[in-house]
């Protein structure tokens, strides 16, 4: 039995596990349509690479990596493209993203499957391998996996972490997924282990899920692989990256480092399932376990084609009156979606039906009494009620100083808060505000670089054209004194001569039309001059305003 | 006597080697108080305080030729901070210059656009990609919003696009009471 260690904080809510876990993972089903949002993970959006009107077969990709951080998207299911466009999507802030639309056409037919045999690819190609096949990890971050199984780092990653924490209440996917699939999750381990060149392999499992430890146990027997199974106790937030960390190898993750700045890189069990089934079977990253629970007849795990609309998962698993919205995730870390038609994306852990019962409405906000309560459950080590005190004061500075970027927005702040504020929202808050602060100063940086920039072009064009005339100019002058001939002498002196004349010629003549007029023209002509002095008298007179 | 005067004449000529030393060695370059300046201004390069450019103004302001309430993209915000920094009274947007607007980019009409290359050098971060005769483009990325190309337009086919919300730029907002109406 392997030594286990206590990270600082957490706190015990109410499980409610045992409605989802008792009842196998049900199979997937195709929906007649499919929502697939081209930004599911952390970095760049996917470029589509399909046309609407386009037939696409089951794990074709759709939308390729878009620079390093980003990874592929994948058609789940065979169908035609009937849109690329807004629309919504499972996002806090509720507003639509771009998304490829497709109807599928039932036969559910996949493309070709090509199995990679990975112990003698090149690491560097096998981590674009992985991008392509879109795994992100599917704990809730989303990051890509190709970026995490990079050991470039310092220092080299001795141990993997495979996370079977799940310490959300009311989800199970995990579990499921570990008591059903355990030989697929360690197979995706070793793939990882030889990736990283970690010499250790430990899966961390919470004590309240006995049938997964089981499983996994009997799994690596069976592989004969060296994964030491360990029970942690059940505390939330055990299942974060640090805080499994600390328990599994008894190592503290510096203040604004990752886990991997003390040789550990975690991943999810979903993760390394999903990297085993894109390795070793040659298929994407087009489905993932769900959880649908909460206020719903038959809650039970269910394998979900990536862009099933989150209704369709209601319907099946019965869906029940008084149900008051559906929250993406656990109740602790999870966000309201905006509306039940939002699709299932990778990061999709749990479908939470809620109603007014299971959550009631939070009480009214009330003041900060500086109780501390907050402090002992930080698993952070943060001092929250300060960095509420500085969010809530806009002093983004302080904020940071008290190391807000620490914050893994956990919730367990919130949870035992006697004044029911909502912390977390504090915190996320000053964050964004904070990274948006960051990227205007970096586009004005920009801006400025850019401005500078023209102005020493303009400066040197302006140099450049003064330095090309002044050089024209020398070689017309070294070129002029050729130009002078006695034959051009002659030419010019004719010219001078011919204009002299022709000045002459015009002193002598003097216009003859008003010359020798008859009396009659003579008077039309001070007649006209006449009307002409008159007009020009009215012109000079102001003009007198409108009678109405 | 003479030794006293010796000693104290050796000391001021070491010091004041010293200093010259440093002097030359920890020059600074530039005036430091006008990069200050700059840095909290938007760099939008869009004129409207009367200067050709942020750096300009910083200038003027640091010699207190100038206010620091002409600068409409900074916003009231921008005054608060340089009054911060240079430790006077906040005061509020010199409306004369224009008014804050939200950020936008450009816009250039394609269909319309006759390559005339007037909003190319117009701009001041180069962010118009185009050439005589061939029809020019924004870089939405390296606007800035100065809004300096529009005028110059002879078929007006530049407008500015204010900046929508979403889902890659969305910030989570303050959080606020909801107020529940009793009967």
């Amino acid at each position: 039995m392997m030594e286990l260690h206590r990270f600082p904080g957490g706190i015990h809510p109410d499980e409610q596990k045992a409605q989802s876990a008792a009842r196998p993972i049900h199979a997937a089903f195709v929906p007649k349509k499919l929502v697939v949002p081209l930004r599911q993970h952390i970095g760049q959006p996917a470029k589509p690479v399909v046309q609407v009107g386009e037939h696409v077969l089951k794990g074709q990709m759709i939308a390729e990596a878009d620079g390093y951080v980003s990874v592929a998207i994948h058609a789940p299911s065979s169908g035609t493209v009937t849109d690329i466009g807004l629309a919504a999507v499972p996002h806090p802030s509720g507003l639509p993203d771009l998304c490829i639309t497709i109807a599928t056409d039932g036969k559910d037919e996949w493309m070709a499957r090509t199995p990679v045999d990975w112990r003698n690819t090149d690491p560097a190609a096998l981590r674009g391998h992985v991008r392509d096949m879109g795994i992100v990890g599917l704990g809730g971050a989303v990051f890509p996996s190709s970026i995490k199984l990079d050991p470039a780092g310092n220092p080299p990653i001795h141990t993997l972490v495979l996370n079977g924490g799940e310490c959300e209440p009311w989800i199970t996917c995990d579990d499921r997924l570990m008591r059903e699939c355990a030989e697929d999750i360690l197979e995706g381990a070793r793939i990882m282990q030889h990736l990283l060149g970690a010499s250790r392999v430990i899966a961390g499992i919470e004590d309240n899920k006995p049938e997964a430890i089981a499983a996994m146990r009997a799994a690596a027997q069976k592989l004969g692989l060296a994964v030491e199974v360990a029970a942690m106790p059940t505390i939330y937030p055990g299942g974060g990256g640090k805080q499994i960390t600390k328990t599994l190898t008894g190592l503290d993750t510096p203040s604004g480092g990752r886990t991997t700045d003390v040789g550990v890189q975690v991943f999810n069990m979903g993760t390394s399932y999903a990297l085993a089934r894109a390795i070793l079977h040659g298929e994407p990253l087009i489905s993932r376990i769900v959880t649908v629970t909460g206020h719903v007849l038959r809650p039970q795990n269910y394998e979900v084609l990536i862009g099933t609309p989150m209704r369709e998962l209601l319907l099946r698993a019965g869906e029940r009156d008084g149900t008051t919205g559906i929250i993406m995730g656990g109740p602790m870390m999870g966000f309201d979606v905006p509306n039940p038609d939002v699709p299932v994306v990778k990061s999709t852990n749990c479908v939470l039906a809620k109603s007014a019962e299971l959550f009631p409405p939070k009480p009214r906000e009330l003041p900060c009494i500086r109780c501390t309560q907050c402090v002992p459950v930080c698993p952070a080590e943060l001092q929250p009620q300060q960095l509420y005190w500085f969010a809530r004061a806009k002093d983004l500075g302080k904020a940071q100083e008290y190391h807000l970027f620490d914050c893994i927005e956990c919730g367990c702040c919130s949870y035992v808060c006697p004044s029911h504020i909502p912390l977390v929202d504090y915190y996320r808050f000053a964050k964004s505000e904070i990274w948006a602060r960051e990227k205007e100063k970096r586009l004005a940086d920009t801006a400025r670089d850019r401005h500078e920039f023209r102005l020493f072009r303009q400066e040197r064009e302006k140099k450049e054209k003064a330095e090309r005339l002044a050089a024209k100019a020398q070689t017309k002058k070294a070129e002029a004194p050729v130009l002078s001939t006695p034959e051009q002498d002659a030419k010019q002196k004719l010219i001078q001569e011919a204009l002299a004349r022709a000045q002459a010629k015009k002193a002598a003549v003097s216009p003859k039309n008003v010359d020798n007029l008859s009396p009659v023209k003579q008077a039309e002509i001070a007649e006209i001059e006449a009307r002409r002095a008159k007009i020009r008298a009215i012109a000079k007179q102001p003009v007198e305003p409108e009678q109405p | 006597m003479l030794t006293a005067i010796l000693v104290m004449a050796g000391i001021a000529v070491a010091v004041g080697a010293v200093l010259g030393f440093a002097a030359l060695r920890y020059k600074v370059e530039g005036d430091p108080l006008v990069e200050k300046i700059d840095a909290i201004l938007p760099q939008t390069q869009c004129g409207q305080c009367g200067f050709p450019g942020c750096r300009p103004y910083a200038e003027a302001i640091a010699k207190g030729e100038a206010d620091i309430n002409l600068c409409p993209p900074g916003g009231e915000e921008g005054v608060k901070k340089l009054a911060e920094l240079l430790g006077v009274e906040p005061k509020p947007l010199d409306e004369s210059h224009g008014v804050q607007k939200p950020k936008s980019v450009a816009f250039i009409d394609e269909s319309l656009c006759i390559g005339c290359t007037l909003c190319i050098q117009a701009c001041p971060v180069d962010a118009i990609l185009g050439a005589a005769k061939q029809m020019h483009t924004i870089i939405a990325a390296e606007c800035t919003g100065c809004e300096l190309c529009v005028a110059p337009c002879p078929v007006d086919c530049i407008s500015m696009v204010p900046l929508k919300e979403d889902v890659g730029n969305w910030k989570w907002k303050y959080p606020v009471f909801k107020l529940k109406q009793v009967a």
